[in-house]
């Protein structure tokens, strides 16, 4: 006696929490029976194995059909085929959306392409992720890209309205795009210690302070792009490691500011030069898209690289490139403080968010 | 006289790409009603089309408003070729044709595609301006109110209640015309779609024009079904009770059932007219404490018992048809009563009624239940207007039941109904009720007072009036083992009761109740013609015999003593007959408590036999004395004096009153009697047949807080919650030559009404679909709060919520806003796209609730009450490139509810 055909449908769509998840972490349907086994709802509910698996069928079966409705969340709202209470309804997108630690390091900052998704069998591998999840979280994020990429007005609420995601979920989808958009390299194995959560907290102060968008908030794109403007005047700030004058009036400035202050002063000091050429280079290469790329890359093995091997406390290194901002502004002949301030106060939190083990 | 149709369409949405090159559609929309087509303007270049078109006019007749669907086809516009169909939406605009109902109906509707299911939404606005007609010669029903439900709707009283109506169309199938050989899949599907709407609406104005006769204004309990009887026709017909209804102003009133003033006489009147009091003095004087506390329902009953050994003496039924009604001796008041009522009752050619419960106090007596089947072969309906031979074979059918309720001196059957199951040219005709003896009261016009004065010549309390027996004692249509009544203990009740209703909400019951069924499959030659009704005749006593047996087994083995709500269902197959009984059991205080099963034997000499016999005993009366606790039933133990003398009687026998007809109308019937006097014996030839009979007695029970049954309210369980859920199911086996197959495993959801419709098709291919509903139990209380999540913009979809029930728990009714009948086709020829057939279906059945609540929330309601799914026919064909035609049709009333938590 085989099953020919086995539904059951509820006028209020039945769903089940755990098994969305089992269907959104890719599982097959046996899978999923077997893990739900394990759970003891067998016992609980004392049924047979064949009733969970019909229960199972059932789940996917609606997951299936609700799908092409969670790629565009505004249909899920007005559609009348499935009668979803509202609470549900945002869970089923959220849950959707949601995507994994593991999977988003290793595709943050690639190109959203054909090309990354065909090598997504070998994230699969990597990161234990069902292929059929990466799938998911990779297109996720490449339609998300597509529609907001174009967009008029901020980012995270432009991903807000179209995809009704929660605020924590919509900024690191700005984040993603943002990265996506810039192509920064985060795949190094030096950046492999930072977590997805850095990325987006620089991302998000990038996106407000070096992008169009910080200066004018109604351009296309104003979110997405760097501000060329700003990147092609962050040349001038050479000067302060170029003229040697200003360098060491710079260096004596921090050094008396912070003389005391600090654990690692002498280390501190030695290193000054270095550490000041780094930050300077980095932000006189920005006006290359490849060095733009490297942005990360660079902040690593320029600033905090050098600063760790120094053993310097986090308080350090935040005492220092607070002096080291504020300083620069009583130099003689120094003209350009604005840029300065812009380019300082995004380096700083970047780096103290970056500066973990 | 004609009425004003206005039409506007406004707006479309999420219409499907038609056009590959833009990715996008050019959308116009044709009205049409009758004859008459309006077109709107095309909307180029837009999957959400604004079109906002002037009001389109039709001047109709009120008959075609009654008979025809509004037609809303959206299409693509295509310069060079013939112009796309996206898909359709027919409207039924009968509710608003009564004036207390909707006024307009306006919102989004599904558009739907026979091969593609919904594609989209469109926003359409309908109103009616309706002049009045008192022309006596008019061939429109407008303004008679439909109920789906079988009880007088929670907001209006019955006045009167007049009785049945019936009706039937036939018509040709579009799908068997020449034509369809030439015309698309879409054409001929939704050239049947039209047909059948159309039918169903004119169906729908002849029994109103029917009620409009009697003096009534409403018909509850409309039951209406298709007969696809494949190139014979289509058949439409439909039953239901005609009442005279009236709206009940005063809301807090509503919550109570219609009429309480009968109850009330009941209750004051003397208890001096025992028929029978020398028997009954032995017993105790007191019984009137013990009736002011408990109310019980009014039921109906059919007793039986068996055992295996029983021979089936199929006996012509004579004199049956003599009737209980007049003059059977003594000339008790019960005589008397019986006469008055029968007066009542005489003008009408059936007194039979759909309803399965009663306002209180209407029921007076249940009888038992009675059944009647024909198997007839189908041929061609040759003149289809004039539908006779389909008449005259429920003409038949409901003589049959009327001969057999007289029989057990009833004068009305209550809870009405019939069905069939065709299987290529042989169709199995059936009808079932519950024989009762019905208050006149409800049945007169103008005379609700009249009575007042009365001696009510039945004084037996609400709370087992109903059980007591209708016939009369010394003259039994049937042995039987009559007590005392264990409630009032005036009047004899039966040991077991059987009825097709609903549990009276007034009867006291002990513990809890629980959903019981019998299932049974029989296999059979294939045959042709003649010689395979034949066969099919023959085959049905055997099977209504097994089932009956089954079902009493099953209720003994749960310390029950009454069934309720009782469907036996037969299905016809190629080579198979399929039998499927299901009914809510309950203890029912009046009822002697029931005896146990026994099991014997036939080779009492083998020792190792014995011992396994007496296994097997222990194994079943554990499992009654655990089923005693699971229900609660524990019932006072009454010592024997005080239920008076045993009916000295020494062997009880009880008979079924069943009987199935073949075109020769020959009645039988089955004597299913058993010689032990209180215990239930099973007789088993061999071991293995042991374990049958424990297999078959035994099902999976259900898991502890979660309990089953398919009556309107859940005997002995009160605390309902107001959340609810509806849901469908259907599953199909492809049966190996198993005998007996467990046919559903319902397990973890709490079930309310299930109500089971198969059929059929093809060789050992079977179908069973189950609308039910699933009522939160007591225990997932706490899981029903909302959690409100900040990210979510308002919706524009109305909830509506959607039960088979007559009722929604914890809401209150505020407007009943007419009935919503449809019927729906799908075709496919991408099955495996679909997801294979449970996807299929399972897009299907939501795009069928999706439908439904649209239609809902476009006349302004939010819940809809006694939804059924009638018919679910399922059809495949592999030569065709995999071509699935799914045919279902779904009924329900409409209502606009407020809700109030308790």
């Amino acid at each position: 006696m085989s099953v020919e055909l086995d539904v059951f449908v509820g006028n209020t769509t039945i769903m089940d929490e755990e098994v969305y998840q089992l269907w959104l972490d890719g599982y097959t349907v046996n899978d999923a029976v077997s893990i739900r086994m394990k759970s003891g709802i067998l016992e609980q509910f004392g049924t047979t194995e064949d009733v969970l698996e019909s229960d199972t069928m059932d789940h996917y079966r609606t997951f299936q059909m609700t799908e092409r409705l969670l790629h565009h969340p505004s249909k899920l709202v007005n559609q009348v085929l499935f009668q979803i209470p509202p609470h549900r309804q945002a869970m089923l997108i959220e849950r959707y959306y949601a995507f994994d630690e593991a999977f988003v390091r290793e595709v943050l900052g690639k190109k959203l392409s054909k090309g990354t998704k065909k090598d997504l069998d070998d994230v699969s591998a990597k990161t234990g992720i069902t292929l059929k999840s990466c799938r998911r979280q990779f297109d996720n994020f490449k339609r998300v890209f597509k529609v907001v990429e174009e967009m008029k007005g901020p980012l995270v609420e432009n991903v807000q309205c179209n995809f009704l995601l929660s605020d924590k979920l919509a900024r690191d989808y700005a984040a993603i795009v943002f990265f996506a958009n810039s192509r920064f390299e985060t795949g190094k194995k030096k950046l492999q210690y930072l977590t997805f959560e850095d990325f987006a907290f620089c991302a998000c102060q990038l996106i407000q302070n070096w992008t169009v968008g910080a200066v004018d908030n109604m351009v296309e794109d104003m979110d997405v792009d760097l501000d060329k403007e700003f990147l092609q005047d962050l040349k001038d700030l050479k000067i302060l490691i170029t003229d040697k004058d200003m360098l060491d009036q710079h260096k004596s400035l921090v050094c008396t500011g912070l003389r005391g202050k600090i654990q690692v002063f002498n280390e501190m000091e030695g290193n000054f030069k270095n550490l000041s050429r780094g930050l300077i280079n980095i932000a006189a290469k920005l006006t290359n898209t490849k060095d733009v790329r490297d942005f990360f890359i660079d902040l690593v093995e320029k600033v905090i690289e050098p600063c760790k091997a120094d053993r310097w406390l986090i308080s350090d290194v935040r005492a220092f490139l607070t002096q080291y901002t504020n300083s620069a502004r009583a130099l003689d002949g120094f003209k350009h403080q604005a840029v300065w301030e812009r380019y300082m106060c995004v380096i700083k939190s970047c780096i103290l968010k970056m500066y973990h083990d | 006289m004609p009425g004003k149709l206005k039409v506007k369409i406004c707006a479309g949405r999420h219409l499907p790409v038609m056009d590959r090159a833009s990715d996008l559609t050019d959308a116009f929309v044709e009205v049409k009603f009758s004859n008459t087509t309006f077109k709107t303007e095309v909307y180029p270049k837009s999957l959400n089309p604004q079109w906002n078109s002037e009001w389109f006019k039709f001047e109709v007749d009120d008959e075609d408003l009654q008979d025809e669907p509004l037609q809303i086809t959206v299409l693509d516009h295509d310069t060079y070729s013939a112009n796309d169909a996206i898909g359709k939406v027919y409207i039924d605009i009968d509710p608003l044709l009564c004036s207390e109902a909707a006024t307009v109906i306006c919102g989004w509707f599904p558009i739907y595609d026979t091969i593609h299911g919904i594609r989209g939404e469109i926003n359409v606005s309908v109103k009616v301006d309706l002049f009045n007609d008192l022309n006596r010669f008019r061939q429109s029903s407008c303004g008679v109110k439909f109920f789906c439900s079988t009880s007088i709707p929670k907001c209006y009283k019955a006045v009167v209640v007049h009785g049945f109506v019936e009706e039937l169309v036939v018509n040709e199938d579009p799908e068997y015309q020449w034509i369809d050989r030439i015309r698309t899949p879409r054409a001929s599907n939704e050239a049947r779609q039209r047909l059948i709407s159309l039918m169903s609406g004119e169906l729908q104005r002849k029994i109103g024009l029917k009620v409009l006769e009697m003096g009534g204004n409403a018909v509850v309990g409309y039951l209406q079904c298709f007969d696809l009887e494949g190139e014979s026709g289509l058949v439409v017909r439909a039953i239901g009770t005609a009442c005279t209804l009236d709206k009940i102003s005063n809301t807090s009133a509503a919550q109570l059932p219609a009429c309480n003033s009968p109850s009330k006489e009941i209750k004051e009147a003397p208890f001096s007219e025992d028929p029978n009091p020398n028997t009954h003095s032995s017993g105790p004087s007191t019984p009137l404490k013990n009736q002011t506390y408990s109310f019980s329902p009014s039921k109906s009953y059919s007793r039986q018992s068996s055992s295996s050994d029983t021979d089936l003496s199929l006996t012509p039924k004579t004199g049956m048809g003599s009737g209980g009604s007049a003059g059977k001796d003594g000339g008790h008041l019960k005589t008397l009563l019986r006469q008055q009522t029968q007066s009542a009752l005489e003008q009408r050619e059936f007194p039979f009624f759909t309803l399965t419960s009663f306002p209180l106090g209407f029921l007076i007596h249940a009888g038992g239940v009675v059944s009647a089947r024909s198997v007839k072969l189908l041929d061609r309906i040759h003149n289809p207007d004039e539908p006779e031979t389909r008449d005259a074979w429920w003409e038949e059918i409901r003589q049959e039941i009327k001969s057999h309720a007289k029989a057990l001196g009833c004068h009305a059957v209550v809870g009405y109904s019939e069905s069939t199951s065709i299987c290529e040219e042989v169709c199995i005709l059936s009808a079932s009720g519950t024989a009762a003896v019905l208050n006149p009261k409800f049945l007169q016009d103008g005379c609700l007072d009249c009575y007042s004065e009365n001696r009510l010549e039945d004084t037996s309390p609400p709370s087992c009036g109903f059980c007591h027996i209708p016939y009369d004692e010394l003259n039994m249509p049937f042995p039987a083992h009559l007590t005392y009544c264990c409630n009032c203990r005036r009047q004899k009740v039966p040991d077991v009761l059987f009825t097709t209703i609903d549990l009276p909400i007034e009867a006291a019951v002990t513990g809890k109740g629980c959903l019981i069924q019998a299932r049974l499959c029989r296999l059979k030659k294939k045959a042709q013609g003649e010689a395979n009704a034949t066969a099919i005749s023959n085959l049905l006593p055997f099977m209504e015999y097994e089932l009956h047996t089954q079902l009493m087994n099953k209720l003994k083995l749960r310390g029950m003593n009454a069934l309720f709500g009782l469907r036996i269902q037969i299905s016809v197959g190629e080579n198979m007959l399929v039998g499927l009984a299901s009914a809510t059991g309950v203890y029912l205080t009046a009822l002697p408590a029931p005896g146990g099963i026994q099991i014997a034997g036939k080779t009492p000499s083998d020792i190792a036999y014995e011992q396994h016999i007496s296994n097997i005993q222990k194994k079943i009366n554990d499992t009654i004395s655990r089923n005693k606790e699971l229900y609660e039933i524990h019932p006072l133990e009454i010592s024997e004096e005080v239920i008076g003398s045993p009916i000295p009687e020494p062997r009880q026998r009880s008979r079924l009153l069943r009987s199935h007809s073949e075109s020769s109308d020959e009645v039988s019937e089955l004597d299913l009697s058993h010689g032990k006097k209180d215990a239930f014996v099973l007789e088993i030839d061999d071991a293995d047949a042991v374990e049958d009979i424990l297999s078959l007695l035994t099902d999976a029970p259900l898991p502890t807080g979660f309990y089953s049954c398919n009556t309107e309210n859940m005997p002995g369980i009160h605390n309902w919650t107001s959340s609810i859920q509806m849901f469908t199911t259907v599953r199909v086996f492809r049966l190996n030559n198993s005998l007996y197959f467990k046919l559903i495993s319902f397990v973890y959801l709490p079930l309310s009404k299930k109500s089971f419709a198969f059929s059929i098709s093809f060789v050992s291919h079977f179908t069973i679909s189950a609308p039910s509903l699933d009522k939160a139990s007591p225990l997932a209380e706490g899981h029903l709060r909302l959690r409100s999540t900040p990210s979510c913009t308002d919706s524009t979809v109305t909830v509506v919520k959607m039960t088979p029930l007559s009722f929604i728990p914890g809401a209150k009714i505020i407007k009943y806003l007419g009935i919503i009948n449809m019927f729906f086709i799908r075709e496919t020829t991408s099955l495996r796209e679909e997801g294979g057939v449970s996807g299929f279906l399972h897009t299907f059945i939501a795009e069928v609730f999706a439908m439904v609540r649209a239609h809902v929330a476009a006349l302004g309601g939010n819940a809809v009450i006694s939804y059924i799914m009638k018919e679910c026919v399922f059809m495949e064909n592999s030569n065709k490139n995999q071509v699935i035609t799914l045919y279902i049709n779904a009924i329900a009333s409409t209502q606009f509810i407020k809700k109030h938590y308790n």
